[in-house]
C-alpha cells in the first residue's frame, strides 16, 4: 500500500477502497522498521499523522475530501512546522520548534496531507548528499552503501524507501533534481518565486525554490497545484494565475522542440548515463517531438558563479544563529564575543562553515567587485543565454547529474561534491523551472534521472514531457524492496 | 562660537528620522513608543528562520515626501541590500538599508537663522533603512537584556553635503529639517526621546585650502546644542593637533556632554566591513509617476512658501514670519488667531503676531513647553486681541490678563471682569481722578504751567495709578492736556 502513487493512493481514498489511517499506518510502519538504517527521517510524530489521518478519514467520509486529503507526506527538514521541531539537520538548530508554519505547511495542511515527519537533508541544505547533516547522512534505498543525494536526500530516501507517498524538497542548487535522479523519483523545481519561501529555512535567498518529490509527473503535478501560490508574505513571490497543473497532462508531445545543449554531454558525464539520456532523446522523437542542437557556452560560469553568489547569501543568512535569541548557546560564554564565537564554532558543522567564509571573503570590501559583482554579471549572461535558446526551443533536455548515486566518502574534496550539481545549478542562477524525470538503471542497478529545464512559469510544458515520457516507460515503476 | 581665523570648517550632517508609519517597515509591528519590552514584536521583526521582510508602502510614500520638499531626484527605481554586523540587539545579523540605489538623490535646504545669513545646504541623498532594538545594562545584573520594540522602525537617513562651516549653520540646518519633517508629517522631530538623531562629520582646513581635511565622526548627539557644542569642540581639537605639527586620524567620536568634550569610540582601522550587497528578498523597489504624483498631491506648504506668504497677506516682518513658520503648528495657531481676530469685527496681524512671538512664545519657552501645549488657546488670544483693538483694555493692562490667562487657561473677557480690568473710556470718571491728581499737587501744576513740561509724564502716572491703569491713555492724555492748559 506504501508503494502507491499519490494518484493510486487518492484514487483509493476517495472510494474509500483504503482508510488514510490505514496508508499512514502502512508508512509508519515501514519508517519503524526501516528508518534506523536508511535515516530519512530526523523527527517522526506517529501519533500526530495518525490523528491527521482519522480527521482526513472523516474529511473523506462527509463528502469534503481534495486530491490530496489523507496523503501521507514527508517535509524537508527546512519548511517550519509549529508543532515539530525544524532542524536544519543542524546542531544549532537541533531543538528548535518554529512559532510559524511555512505558508506551504500550512498549505498542505488545509489540503489535508498528512505529515509523517521532517526529513533529513545536508545541514542547512549545503551539500549533495546529506553526508554534512548534524543526525548523520541518509542511506540510499537502491544501495545503502550509496548517497540518496542531496540536500534533499531524506525526502528522496523516504520515498524511494516506500515510507512516505510523496515529499516536499527545496532546491538551491539542484537540492530537489539531482536526488530525485539518484533514487528513481520525479523531482520538480518550479520557476524562482512560483511557491512560497516563508516559513522555508533561508539558505540562498535569490535560489531557493520549493518543489515536489514524487513517483511520477502525474504526482508532481498533484502536489504543485497545492504548492504554488502568490504569497503576500513573500516579497519575490510570483503573482501570476496558478493553472490546475494536472489538466496540462495530455500525453501529447508532437511538435514539441526540445534543446540539446553540447554542452552538457561534455567529459565529466559518465557513458551509462548519457547513453541512457540519448535513448530518452530517441524516444521523445519517437513521440513526435523535435530534437534542435543548442548552444550554452556560458554554462561552464555555473558552478563558479554559484559559489560565490550562494555562499555570500548564506553568510548573511546565517548569521542570526548567534545564541543570542533561539537555537544553540554554547555552555557558560565569557562575554558576547564568546558567545558568538564558540555558538557558531559548536553549533555549525564544517561544510556550513567553510561556505560562511567563503561568502564572507568574497562580499568583503576590496573583493566585493572582484568576486560578487561579477558573478551577478555571469548570472545575468546565463540567463539571457537560456532565454535565447528559449525562443528556439521549447524545453532543454540534459542528464540531471554526471553519475549515478556514488558511494558515501567518495566525494570528500569539496569540488568533486560541487561538481555533482553541474547541470542543475544554472537552472537556479536562471530561475527556470526543471524537472529530474527517471530515465534508466545502470549496470550497478543504479536509477539515472534526465532533466527538463522550461521556460519561466511553464512547469506545464516539463509535467506534460516528463508525463508523456512516464507513458511510454516503466523506469519510474520500478520500487525498492527492502524486505 | 569662533575658531582661529586662519581655519575654515567643513560640516556635513546625516540625519537619522523615525519615520511616523503605523507599523514598522517590514512586518505589521506597532510602532508606538514606550510600551513594555519585547511586546511589540513578531517573528520577522524578531529575525526568527523562516521570515521574509514586506515592504511598508506608508514608509515608501513618506520618504517620496520628503525627497519631493527638499528638491530632491526621487528614483524610479531603489533597492535595499543588507549591511552585515553582529550585534546583539540586530537580531538577523543584518540591517536592511538602501545603499547603492537610495530612493531620493541631490536635494537641498535653504537655511538661515538670527546669525546665519541665507545658504543653500545640499542633501545627497535620502535612503530608508531599519532601526535596531535597544540592549539595556540597567538594573541587569551578569548579563545584557535586549528589547526588540523598535527593531524595524522605519528610518530615513537624510545625508548632507559637507556645505556648512560653522556650528551655528549646523544649527541652523538642523531646525530647518526639523521643521520640514514635522510639516510634512513624517517625523516627530524629537531628539530627545532619539526619533530625529544625528551625527556629525566634521573636518578643518586652512582657509583657501582646496583640499579637505581628515574629518571625524561625532556620534550622541542628542540636542541641536549638543551637536553646535560638539562640532565647535572637535573643531578647536583638531586645530589645535594642526597647530602642534600633528596630523588628525580618522575615527568616530563619542560626544559627552555632561564633561562637554569628544572622545574616541573606534577608528578607522577597526571600522566594521559591512559587506554591503542586494537584498535578495526584496525586488527593486519601482516606483510609478502616478504613485510619485499622488504623494506631491498631498505636500502641505512648506515653511519657505508659508513665510512668503505671511510676509506678504500679514505685511510681517521677515524675522517674524520666520519664527512663526518654524512649526506648523506654530502657524496654524498664528493664523488661527488673525482669524478669530476678524471675526471678532477688528483686523490686525502685526499685534497677533507679536503677542504669538514676543509674550507667548517666551512664557512656553520659560515653560519648556511646545506650542501644542499652550495653555492659551488661539480661541481665547484673539478674544483678547479684540479687546485690546476695541478699547476695553489698554496693552499695558492686557499684560497682566494675558499673563492670568497662560497661568489659569481662562477666558479673557472672565479676567477682565472678575480683576475689573476693564479700561476707563468714560470721559467723566477720567475727569473727576484727574481733577483729584492736580488738587492734591497744586505744586507741580504751578511748576508745568511755569514750563516745567516734563512733568506731564508725572501727572499721566499718578492718574494711571489712580485709576490702577484702566484710564483709556488717549483720552486721558487729550484731557489731561485740556485741564492743565486751562
Ligand atoms: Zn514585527
Amino acid at each position: 500500500m506504501n508503494e502507491l502513487t499519490l494518484r493510486e493512493a487518492a484514487d483509493k481514498l476517495a472510494t474509500k477502497e483504503i482508510s488514510s489511517v490505514e496508508l499512514t499506518q502502512a508508512c509508519l510502519d515501514q519508517i519503524a522498521k526501516h528508518n534506523p538504517t536508511i535515516n530519512a527521517f530526523v523527527t517522526v510524530d506517529a501519533e500526530k499523522a495518525l490523528a491527521a489521518a482519522q480527521a482526513a478519514d472523516a474529511r473523506i467520509a462527509a463528502g469534503n475530501g481534495a486530491p490530496l486529503t489523507g496523503i501521507p507526506i514527508a517535509h524537508k527538514d527546512i519548511f517550519n512546522t509549529t508543532d515539530m521541531r525544524t532542524t536544519c539537520s543542524s546542531r544549532m538548530l537541533e531543538n528548535f520548534i518554529p512559532p510559524f508554519d511555512a505558508t506551504i505547511t500550512t498549505h498542505l495542511r488545509q489540503a489535508g496531507a498528512v505529515i509523517l515527519g521532517k526529513t533529513n537533508l545536508d545541514e542547512f541544505a549545503m551539500g549533495s548528499s546529506t553526508e554534512t547533516s548534524y543526525f548523520g547522512a541518509s542511506r540510499n534505498p537502491w544501495d545503502t552503501q550509496r548517497t540518496p543525494g542531496g540536500s534533499s536526500g531524506g525526502s528522496s530516501a523516504a520515498i524511494a524507501a516506500n515510507m512516505a507517498i510523496c515529499a516536499t524538497g527545496t532546491d538551491t542548487g539542484g537540492s530537489i533534481r539531482q536526488p530525485a535522479s539518484l533514487t528513481n523519483l520525479t523531482g520538480l523545481k518550479p520557476t524562482y518565486g512560483r511557491c512560497s519561501r516563508y516559513g522555508i529555512i533561508a539558505f540562498a535567498s535569490s535560489l531557493d525554490q520549493a518543489g515536489p518529490m514524487t513517483r511520477t509527473a502525474e504526482d508532481a503535478a498533484m502536489l504543485l497545484n497545492v504548492m504554488v501560490s502568490y504569497d503576500p508574505k513573500d516579497s519575490t513571490s510570483i503573482q501570476s494565475p496558478a493553472p490546475d497543473f494536472t489538466q496540462a497532462l495530455t500525453g501529447d508531445v508532437k511538435g514539441l522542440k526540445i534543446g540539446i545543449a553540447a554542452e552538457y554531454f561534455g567529459d565529466g558525464l559518465n557513458d551509462e548515463v548519457r547513453a541512457a539520456i540519448e535513448t530518452a532523446q530517441q524516444q521523445y522523437q519517437a513521440m513526435g517531438a523535435e530534437l534542435v542542437p543548442i548552444s550554452l557556452p556560458n554554462s561552464g560560469y555555473a558552478i563558479p558563479t554559484y559559489y560565490i553568489i550562494s555562499p555570500a547569501e548564506c553568510s548573511s543568512n546565517l548569521a542570526r544563529y548567534d545564541g543570542v535569541k533561539f537555537g544553540y548557546r554554547c555552555e557558560e560564554p565569557k562575554d558576547i564575543r564568546d558567545l558568538y564565537f564558540r555558538s557558531r564554532s559548536e553549533g555549525f558543522g564544517d561544510e556550513v562553515k567553510r561556505r560562511i567564509m567563503l561568502g564572507t571573503y568574497v562580499l568583503s570590501s576590496g573583493y566585493y567587485d572582484a568576486y560578487y559583482r561579477k558573478a551577478q554579471q555571469a548570472r545575468r549572461l546565463i540567463a539571457d543565454e537560456f532565454k535565447a535558446a528559449f525562443e528556439k526551443v521549447d524545453l532543454i533536455l540534459t542528464p540531471t547529474s554526471p553519475t549515478t548515486a556514488f558511494k558515501f566518502g567518495e566525494k570528500d574534496d569539496p569540488v568533486q561534491m560541487y561538481l555533482s550539481d553541474i547541470y542543475t545549478i544554472n537552472v537556479n542562477l536562471a530561475g527556470l523551472p526543471g524537472i529530474s524525470v527517471p530515465c534508466g538503471f545502470d549496470s550497478k542497478g543504479l536509477p539515472i534521472g534526465m532533466q527538463l529545464i522550461g521556460r519561466p512559469l511553464d512547469e506545464e510544458t516539463l509535467l506534460r514531457s516528463a508525463d508523456a515520457y512516464q507513458r511510454q516507460t516503466d523506469w519510474h515503476k520500478r520500487r525498492v524492496h527492502l524486505g | 562660537m569662533s575658531i582661529d581665523p586662519a581655519y575654515e570648517m567643513v560640516i556635513g550632517l546625516e540625519v537619522h528620522a523615525q519615520m511616523l508609519t503605523q507599523s514598522k517597515i517590514f512586518c505589521g509591528c506597532s510602532t508606538a513608543f514606550g510600551a513594555p519590552a519585547n511586546t511589540q514584536i513578531c517573528p520577522v521583526c524578531s529575525g526568527f528562520p523562516g521570515v521574509l521582510p514586506v515592504l511598508n508602502k506608508e514608509a515608501v510614500n513618506m520618504a517620496i515626501k520628503t525627497g519631493l520638499a527638499i528638491e530632491g531626484e526621487v528614483r524610479m527605481q531603489s533597492e535595499f541590500s543588507r549591511k552585515n554586523y553582529f550585534y546583539p540587539d540586530l537580531p538577523s545579523g543584518y540591517q536592511i538599508t538602501q545603499f547603492e540605489l537610495p530612493i531620493v538623490e541631490h536635494g537641498k535646504v535653504l537655511i538661515e537663522d538670527k546669525d546665519v545669513p541665507a545658504k543653500v545646504v545640499g542633501i545627497t541623498r535620502i535612503h530608508m533603512e531599519v532601526d535596531a532594538g535597544k540592549s539595556i545594562h540597567e538594573g541587569v545584573v551578569g548579563g545584557t537584556w535586549v528589547d526588540l520594540n523598535r527593531t524595524g522602525v522605519p528610518l530615513m537617513e537624510i545625508v548632507s553635503e559637507p556645505d556648512m562651516s560653522t556650528p551655528e549653520e549646523a544649527g541652523a540646518y538642523l531646525k530647518k529639517l526639523r521643521s520640514i519633517v514635522r510639516y510634512l508629517e513624517v517625523c516627530d522631530g524629537n531628539m530627545e526621546q532619539g526619533s530625529f538623531r544625528c551625527d556629525a562629520n566634521v573636518s578643518v582646513r586652512k582657509k583657501g585650502d582646496p583640499k579637505l581635511g581628515t574629518r571625524c565622526e561625532l556620534k550622541n548627539l542628542n540636542s541641536i546644542r549638543n551637536v553646535m557644542r560638539a562640532i565647535e569642540l572637535e573643531a578647536e581639537r583638531h586645530i589645535d593637533i594642526l597647530e602642534e605639527g600633528g596630523s588628525i586620524v580618522q575615527e568616530t567620536r563619542l560626544y559627552d556632554a555632561n564633561l562637554n568634550e569628544t572622545r574616541s569610540m573606534r577608528s578607522k582601522e577597526d571600522a566594521h566591513d559591512y559587506r554591503y550587497f542586494p537584498e535578495p528578498d526584496l525586488p527593486l523597489l519601482v516606483l510609478s509617476e502616478q504613485q510619485i504624483a499622488t504623494v506631491k498631491a498631498t505636500l502641505p506648504e512648506l515653511p519657505d512658501a508659508k513665510r512668503e506668504r505671511f510676509e506678504t497677506a500679514y505685511g510681517l516682518s521677515h524675522y517674524d514670519a520666520s519664527v512663526l513658520t518654524t512649526s506648523r503648528a506654530l502657524s496654524r495657531y498664528y493664523e488661527t488667531v488673525v482669524e478669530q481676530v476678524k471675526a471678532g469685527g477688528q483686523n490686525d496681524p502685526k499685534i497677533c503676531a507679536n503677542w504669538v512671538t514676543v509674550e507667548l512664545l517666551a512664557l512656553l519657552n520659560k515653560e519648556n513647553k511646545e506650542i501644542e501645549q499652550s495653555p492659551v488657546s488661539a480661541t481665547n488670544l484673539a478674544k483678547m486681541v479684540v479687546r485690546i483693538l476695541d478699547n476695553t483694555i489698554s496693552g499695558k493692562i492686557a499684560k497682566e490678563v494675558f499673563a492670568s490667562m497662560f497661568e489659569s487657561g481662562s477666558d479673557p473677557d472672565t479676567i477682565i471682569e472678575e480683576k475689573g480690568l476693564k479700561q476707563i473710556t468714560d470721559s467723566g470718571a477720567i475727569e473727576a481722578a484727574i481733577d483729584k491728581v492736580l488738587a492734591l499737587n497744586s505744586t507741580q501744576v504751578e511748576q508745568y504751567r511755569g514750563g516745567q513740561e516734563k512733568l506731564f509724564g508725572f501727572f499721566i502716572g499718578q492718574v494711571m495709578k489712580a485709576t490702577q491703569g484702566k484710564a483709556n491713555p488717549a483720552e486721558l492724555n487729550k484731557l489731561l492736556k485740556q485741564k492743565l492748559g486751562g
